[in-house]
Formats: C-alpha cells, sequence, structure tokens
C-alpha cells in the first residue's frame, strides 16, 4: 500500500458550498456547531477542505449521518458537480500511467472520462436509471455512448452483466418497473460494470432494502471487489454496512472528515466524540 | 415570374441590423456544423410554423442579383410555397423560378430537390422542431449541456430500444444524424430518402426555426451520418419496384395520391408521382411531352 505506483484516486482540500458565504462561516459552521449551513447567510458548507487517497483495489468507507455531505462527495467525484475548491486526482492501475487532474477537465472529456473509468450506484434507482427504457437498454447506455454499434453484440454484453450480478437474463427487454428494489440495484451495478471502470462508487446502495435482500447485495459487491479486484468508495449511514466490506473508513460530519483510519481501529478506539457516539450505538 | 418590388418595405423586409444579426449566427452555424444557434426571431406577416425561420434566413442572405426557387412538400404551387414566394419578391424583386438548375437559393419545407445541387447553391430549410434530443430530455438547457458533452448515450439508448421494441429502427421523419462527427442533428423536415443527400454535400444547408428561434448548417463537404447500427442499418422509403406513374422515373422520392376521373363511374385508385414536382415536369418534357399531363 505504500508503493507510490498503486493508488487511484488522490482528492486534496475538496470543497463543496452552496450559497457565497460571508466572514463569520468559519466560525459558525462544521461539526462544531453541528450544522453546515452558516446562520447568517445561509450558505451550504457542503464538503469541506476533504482529503484522502484511495489504492487499487481498496474499498474505502465513508460514514456519516444524513446531510454530512457524503453524496457531496460522491457527486464531486463523479464530475457530476463542480467544486468550489480542490483537486482530484485519478490514475489507471497501470505502472506507467500518468495521473490527470479532474477537476480542470472540459465538459466533453469529461462526460467520456466519467463515462469509461467510473461507475456510480445510487440509493435511489431512478437517479441511475431511465425507467422508461428496458432493463436492457438501461445497462447498454455505457456501451452505447463508448460507440458500441452492434445491437447483438451489446446484447450478448448485457446478457453477461446481467449473469454476473444474478439478474435473470431472459428478464433483459422487461420494463423495470416490473423489478423488486434489490434487482434494480442489481440493474445499476451492472450499467455500472459495463465499462470495466477503474473506481466504482457506491452511494447507500442497500439503504430502504430489507435485511436479507441487503446481505445478498452486499454478497454480490463482495464477490465483484473480490473477483475484480474492483477499487471501490462505499458510502452508508450504516456503520455495520461499512465494517463487512471497507477496510479504510473515513468519517464525516456537517461537512467535514472528522476521523479517518482502518475501519477496525475506529470501531475498536474511535478518536472523534461523533464517532465514539457512532460506534457505541451501532454495538 | 419577377414581382414588382416596391419600396414600402426594406429590401428583403426585415431592417438591415436585423439581418446582420441573423448572418452572425449563420457564420456560427456554419463554423460549428449541426450545432444549434439562438437567434432573435422576429414577428413577420406570416404566423410562426409556417415557415418564418427559413424566410428570416432567406431574407438575410438574399440579393437583388439571386434567383429564388420556393417549394413545399416539393411542390412550387403548393399554397405555403405561393404565400412565402409572394412575400420574398415582393420585398426584394428578384426573379424566381421552378427550375433547381437555375435557381440559386431554394427556400424548402420538407424536400431537397431531386437534382444535385451545386457549390455555389444555398438550400434553406423551414424547420419546425430542433432538437433531436427533446425526445430523451425535454428539457431544453439540460440538452444544451448534453449537446456541448456530446452525451448522446441516452439518444442511442432511445435508437437500441427503437430496435428492440419494433424489430428495426421505427423513425419515420426528423431522423437524427450526427454532423462532422460531432453534433447530433435533427433532420426534421425532410423524409429518411433525402437525409443521405445531405452527406457531404456540394451545397450549403442552412436550417431555420421561427418558433424555436434557432438557425444550424451542414455546410458543403460535410460527413452527414444517420444513427443506425452495424446490424440495423439505416433504411430510406425506397420500395423495389417503385415507379413514377407520370414521368417513369425509380429514383425519386414518390408521394401518393388517390385520382379518379370526373364524370365517369370509374372507381378511383392510388397512384405514385414524384413528390418533386417541377423535377418531374423536367423529365417529362425531356421525354417529348409538350405540356405536364396527368
Ligand atoms: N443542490 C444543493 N443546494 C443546496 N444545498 C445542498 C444541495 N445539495 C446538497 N445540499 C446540502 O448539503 C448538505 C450535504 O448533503 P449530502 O451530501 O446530500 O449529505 P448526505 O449524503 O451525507 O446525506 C446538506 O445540508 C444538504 O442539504
Ligand atoms: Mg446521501
Ligand atoms: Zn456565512
Amino acid at each position: 500500500m505504500t508503493d507510490v505506483a498503486s493508488w487511484v484516486l488522490n482528492v486534496t482540500g475538496l470543497t463543496k458550498r452552496y450559497g457565497l458565504g460571508c466572514p463569520r462561516c468559519a466560525e459558525s459552521t462544521g461539526p462544531d456547531h453541528g450544522s453546515s449551513q452558516c446562520p447568517f447567510c445561509q450558505t451550504v458548507h457542503a464538503c469541506v477542505n476533504a482529503g484522502f487517497t484511495l489504492y487499487q483495489g481498496e474499498v474505502l468507507g465513508i460514514v456519516g449521518e444524513s446531510g454530512s455531505g457524503k453524496s457531496t462527495l460522491m457527486q464531486l467525484i463523479n464530475l457530476t458537480i463542480n467544486p468550489t475548491a480542490g483537486e482530484i486526482w485519478y490514475r489507471e492501475p497501470t505502472q506507467d500511467s500518468t495521473a490527470m487532474n479532474l477537476v480542470t477537465m472540459d465538459g466533453f472529456t469529461r462526460r467520456h472520462f466519467r463515462n469509461d473509468r467510473l461507475g456510480i450506484v445510487h440509493q435511489r434507482p431512478e437517479l441511475g436509471l431511465n425507467m422508461r427504457f428496458s432493463v436492457g437498454g438501461n445497462v447498454a447506455e455505457k456501451l452505447l455512448l463508448a460507440n458500441w454499434r452492434h445491437i447483438g453484440r451489446i446484447r450478448e454484453r448485457i446478457t453477461e452483466l446481467m449473469i454476473q450480478t444474478e439478474l435473470p437474463p431472459e428478464r433483459i427487454d422487461d420494463d423495470p418497473n416490473t423489478f423488486s428494489g434489490g434487482m434494480l440495484q442489481r440493474v445499476q451495478i451492472a450499467k455500472a460494470l459495463s465499462s470495466n471502470p477503474g473506481l466504482l462508487l457506491l452511494d447507500e446502495v442497500t439503504s430502504g432494502l430489507d435485511l436479507s435482500v441487503q446481505a445478498r447485495v452486499l454478497d454480490l459487491i463482495r464477490r465483484i471487489q473480490w473477483e475484480q479486484k474492483m477499487t471501490m468508495l462505499l458510502v452508508s449511514h450504516d456503520l455495520g454496512v461499512i465494517k463487512q466490506l471497507a477496510r479504510r473508513t473515513i468519517v464525516m460530519k456537517n461537512g467535514f472528515i472528522v476521523e479517518s483510519g482502518l475501519t477496525d481501529q475506529i470501531l475498536e478506539d474511535p478518536q472523534h466524540p461523533y464517532t465514539q457516539l457512532l460506534v457505541s450505538s451501532a454495538l | 415570374m419577377t414581382e414588382q418590388h416596391t419600396n414600402i418595405y426594406n429590401f428583403g423586409f426585415i431592417d438591415e441590423d436585423s439581418k446582420r444579426e441573423v448572418r452572425r449566427q449563420l457564420l456560427k452555424a456554419v463554423a460549428l456544423p449541426g450545432h444549434q444557434v439562438p437567434f432573435a426571431s422576429r414577428d413577420l406577416p406570416i404566423g410562426r410554423g409556417w415557415g418564418t425561420g427559413g424566410l428570416q434566413i432567406t431574407m438575410a442572405i438574399i440579393a437583388a442579383s439571386d434567383t429564388l426557387k420556393v417549394i413545399d412538400q416539393g411542390d412550387d404551387e403548393s399554397v405555403n410555397a405561393v404565400n412565402l414566394r409572394r412575400l420574398l419578391t415582393r420585398t426584394t424583386g428578384v426573379s424566381t423560378t421552378v427550375d433547381t438548375q437555375a435557381a440559386t437559393i431554394i427556400q424548402t419545407r420538407h424536400r431537397i430537390p431531386e437534382e444535385q445541387m451545386r457549390e455555389d447553391q444555398i438550400l434553406v430549410l423551414q424547420v419546425p422542431m430542433v432538437d433531436p434530443l427533446r425526445w430523451v430530455e425535454p428539457n431544453l438547457e439540460r440538452a444544451t449541456v448534453m449537446h456541448g458533452e456530446a452525451d448522446y448515450g441516452r439518444m442511442w439508448v432511445y435508437m437500441y430500444e427503437s430496435v428492440i421494441k419494433a424489430g428495426d429502427i421505427r423513425i419515420a421523419t426528423q431522423y437524427p444524424v450526427i454532423v462532422a462527427g460531432r453534433y447530433m442533428m435533427d433532420t426534421t423536415p425532410i423524409p429518411r430518402w433525402d437525409v443521405l443527400r445531405l452527406h457531404n454535400a456540394d451545397h450549403l444547408s442552412l436550417f431555420g426555426a421561427g418558433r424555436e428561434k434557432r438557425v444550424y448548417a451542414v455546410p458543403p463537404y460535410t460527413t452527414v451520418e444517420p444513427l443506425e447500427f452495424e446490424d440495423f442499418r439505416f433504411k430510406t422509403e425506397y420500395a423495389e419496384g417503385q415507379r413514377c406513374h407520370r414521368c417513369g422515373a425509380t429514383n425519386t422520392f414518390l408521394t401518393g395520391h388517390f385520382v379518379k376521373s370526373p364524370g365517369t363511374d370509374e372507381p378511383g385508385h392510388w397512384v405514385t408521382s414524384c413528390s418533386d414536382a417541377s423535377y418531374c415536369d423536367k423529365q417529362m418534357v425531356a421525354q417529348g411531352w409538350t405540356e405536364a399531363q396527368e
């Protein structure tokens, strides 16, 4: 892990603010004040000065209560929102590749980078899928944007991905509205994996599912991680989910990273009062 | 065919500043083939939706030395074509023609003339619907961002779905194309038959939408590729054995008409003839007919 060549993502000073800010923002927002919104100017400091490194094949957990900035951080890395400040460096996990700063990419390059190198799975399937298209059409979107132009070969690839994510391939042309919540998450995962991404972003993918369904989806994610050595960012408000998959964890509160380290250590010996609260309530 | 240019209006009806503004947007459109450029569409003495976008382009580029042809559904004599032509000749005094070869500017709705156009000619198309992405993204602002990023994945899913649901690509008109390998463009209002004739054409095509206030262009010698799959190709309306019942052409875009001889008890029947009426007449003259006949 100390090999400099093996990092995939390096984030520094990443900040997203909604609003213009005022001189009193700094002294009135953040974990010490229990809010990310400034009471004077209403600016929301959704993510402040986030920094971390993600290594090839690693699962990094991001845990925190609702509104702590987890999804904001994911959207920043998925390049769907622009940061107020900071840098996001990405590097292909091959020896001779050069790192690139995703923040300075133009819209066209960004769109195609995201399609090819990133995969994202959202909590709500409607965010990641188009419910007017068939299941197969949804899984095919990234392939089509990457210039796959042969329907027969596209369908072979969709079938392969459906089998891989334990979906019944004969339902390739079905309406996603007929799928259960757990199946829709699998469709999102199949779509995310279709381009063989270098980084998979998972934002509360099992929240809202029944416990037994949740366990099976987590099993699938674990298997993908194992089989493909997939690098993942796993966001959850549930420490139980993080514990099962992530070797290292970042704890967020009110837009700030308040603690980070090996998941086991955080669970055993939490440093920040918020983390202590989180751990004691999860046990 | 010349009508007297009256001096009540400025040449070409709209004022010089407005014309210059339209020309500026047209230059932008030519520089970015297939990219939709907003323009300040003006009110004209005909209703929007009746060709005001194309009309403003023609008014902005026309000169006294031009020879104008106006067609609607391929026909120079349709009511709409006659009205637009009258407005243009009254406000410019330019001469008009029905002969594709003789025209310098051809304003059209629905068709590209059958005779191949030359480098020194300009085709102006009246466009009712501008953005092909409206099928997958009704929000104009988001669609604009999608064009900016060449984010056409969803549109391709639409094409994929069309094949899956209907067994083939089922898009009759308004067929989407990629221009110069970059922008996705709607070929409204022309039939699929004409779509391929935009590809690497010798002439400049200018598209104008009055209601949606956009212009776009396909410069000469620019690639225009219809969306298709390697195993499900784009197809034109061509049917094996098709034939114009008047001039006998087998290589033109045909439209159907119901004919019935007046004053007889004969039941009527359907015939097909060239949609490009002046081309059809020209063929008949070449075959020795002295006057166009039914
Ligand atoms: N578009 C937006 N405009 C204003 N505030 C926003 C916007 N998106 C998120 N926020 C705010 O940013 C904070 C962090 O939100 P989010 O990243 O979604 O948290 P989490 O995913 O941890 O629940 C919240 O206070 C939220 O209300
Ligand atoms: Mg969230
Ligand atoms: Zn403030």
